[in-house]
């Protein structure tokens, strides 16, 4: 089986400030990948970099096939495979839970009308809001709002999708209601790659856990590293977030 | 002397009726090119953005009296005959321009960049973005400025009459040589044009408090 995703002596700085140190990474297709470890780690910004959010200054990413390093990037075609979900939603406020759905798929997918309404109800459902499809962003809970937003990603049909702290911003039990939607993706054999700070959710879920420390990949491995850590660093960081 | 009549009250009206014209006039022209400045100052090419925003410095940097004499008498030393109105037109287009394009950038920049990132991210191109993402949400912010501009625009077009454009203003000015009671004449002047503005300042002032700028 081919890497889906394969990041390479990946390097990337903000200024002064390295990130990312050189990070190497595969993810298999169908596999469910928890990126964890500290604020400031480079965790995010290796996620970002995933969807050419960021541009890398060293090393090479490969992404369904796509090259993302030096070059011209297909951005239209890389943004029709990989699908992201941020940690502030993000969705359109001006626009009602079903016409965020359908914007992408009518102005990018070309859909006609009745096959937009189609997928944006199939994946309504799916996330468990289909009576909200009328409403606006702001009448929803947040919970509820990242749920949408995971909707809109997945009715694109990505073939990876990149979860970017998702639950951060929302109180624990609306944590709950996101992540099991998340099961349910990877449950139905989604490739997904979620950087996260629910350990609990991670071991459950992950088929593997890349831990990362200053800008470097520092263990990885099953969700088996999470209770029996190899270095010191990921005892320190399970220890604090367990 | 004959004294304030009918007549007089007409010709005023009249000259009220060519404001309310100009003041279209411009504010459909300035839209148009407020539209083309405020889309070069946010251009992703450097240079675009640069001469848009010395543009905008040069218009807002010249008074609009001074405009006006520009395009008026500089135009006709060439030869042109540049009809009044069409003169003021062009010079409250280039003034409005100006400033409406950067009330739109302002308006187009306070969108959260994070709406950006999730238009790009769906796959929609940058022009998509903008069309449909970006500016539904920038011209909600912007109403309540663009309304309160426009009063602005209204009372500018008085200058008009320094060209011999018979607004509203010079058609006071030319009642009150023949009658020569300037208090009341102007008085009625300033009432038009107050009853103009008004309406525009209340319903700016409740679409801000509609929208909750400030507390944004």
């Amino acid at each position: 089986m081919s890497a889906i995703v394969k990041l390479q002596d990946v390097r990337k700085r903000f200024g002064d400030n390295e990130v990312l140190r050189g990070i190497s990474l595969e993810i298999n297709p169908g596999e469910v990948v928890a990126i964890i470890g500290a604020s400031g780690s480079g965790k995010s910004t290796a996620l970002r970099c995933m969807d050419h959010l960021e541009t890398i200054e060293g090393g090479s990413i490969e992404v369904c096939g796509h090259q993302l390093g030096a070059g011209k990037v297909d951005l239209h075609q890389l943004r029709r495979d990989v699908g992201i979900v941020f940690q502030s939603y993000n969705l359109f406020p001006h626009l009602t839970v079903r016409q965020n759905i359908m914007l992408a798929l009518k102005h990018v997918r070309k859909l006609s009308r009745g096959q937009c309404l189609e997928k944006a109800n199939r994946v309504l459902d799916k996330v468990g809001l289909g009576m909200k499809a009328d409403f606006y962003p702001e009448q929803l809970s947040g919970g509820q709002q990242q749920r949408v937003a995971i909707a809109r990603s997945l009715a694109m049909e990505p073939q990876v999708m990149l979860f970017d702290e998702v639950t951060s911003a929302l109180d624990p039990q609306l944590t709950g209601e996101v992540l099991k939607v998340i099961e349910d993706l990877a449950a139905g054999g989604m490739t997904m790659i979620l950087v996260t700070h629910e350990m609990a959710f991670a071991q459950r879920v992950a088929d593997k856990i890349v831990f990362m420390h200053q800008g470097l990949v520092w263990e990885t491995g099953g969700p088996e590293i999470l209770s029996e850590p190899r270095t010191v660093e990921l005892q320190q960081f399970v220890g604090t977030g367990l | 002397m004959d004294s304030f009549s009918l007549i007089q009250f007409e010709y005023m009206l009249k000259g009220l009726g060519w404001t309310i014209v100009l003041s279209l006039i411009s504010f459909a022209l300035g839209t148009v090119g407020g539209f083309g400045v405020m889309l070069a100052r946010v251009s992703r090419l450097r240079p675009v953005r640069l001469i848009a925003a010395l543009l905008i410095q040069i218009v807002q940097g010249i008074p609009l009296l001074v405009l006006l004499f520009i395009v008026f008498f500089g135009v006709s030393i060439f030869g042109i005959d540049v009809d009044p109105l069409a003169a003021a037109s062009v010079a409250l287009m280039l003034y409005v321009s100006a400033f409406l394009g950067d009330i739109w950038r302002g308006s187009i920049e306070s969108v959260q960049k994070t709406q950006w990132e999730a238009a790009e991210c769906l796959g929609l191109s940058r022009w998509q973005s903008m069309r449909l993402v970006i500016i539904p949400q920038a011209v909600k912010l912007s109403l309540p400025s663009t309304v309160g501009f426009l009063v602005q625009v209204v009372k500018s077009t008085s200058l008009a009459s320094v060209v011999g454009f018979v607004e509203l203003t010079r058609a006071g000015q030319i009642i009150n040589n023949s009658l020569f009671q300037p208090f009341l004449v102007f008085a009625l002047v300033g009432l038009f044009y107050f009853c103009l503005c008004y309406p525009l300042s209340r319903w700016s002032r409740a679409m801000e408090r509609k929208l909750n700028v400030g507390n944004r």
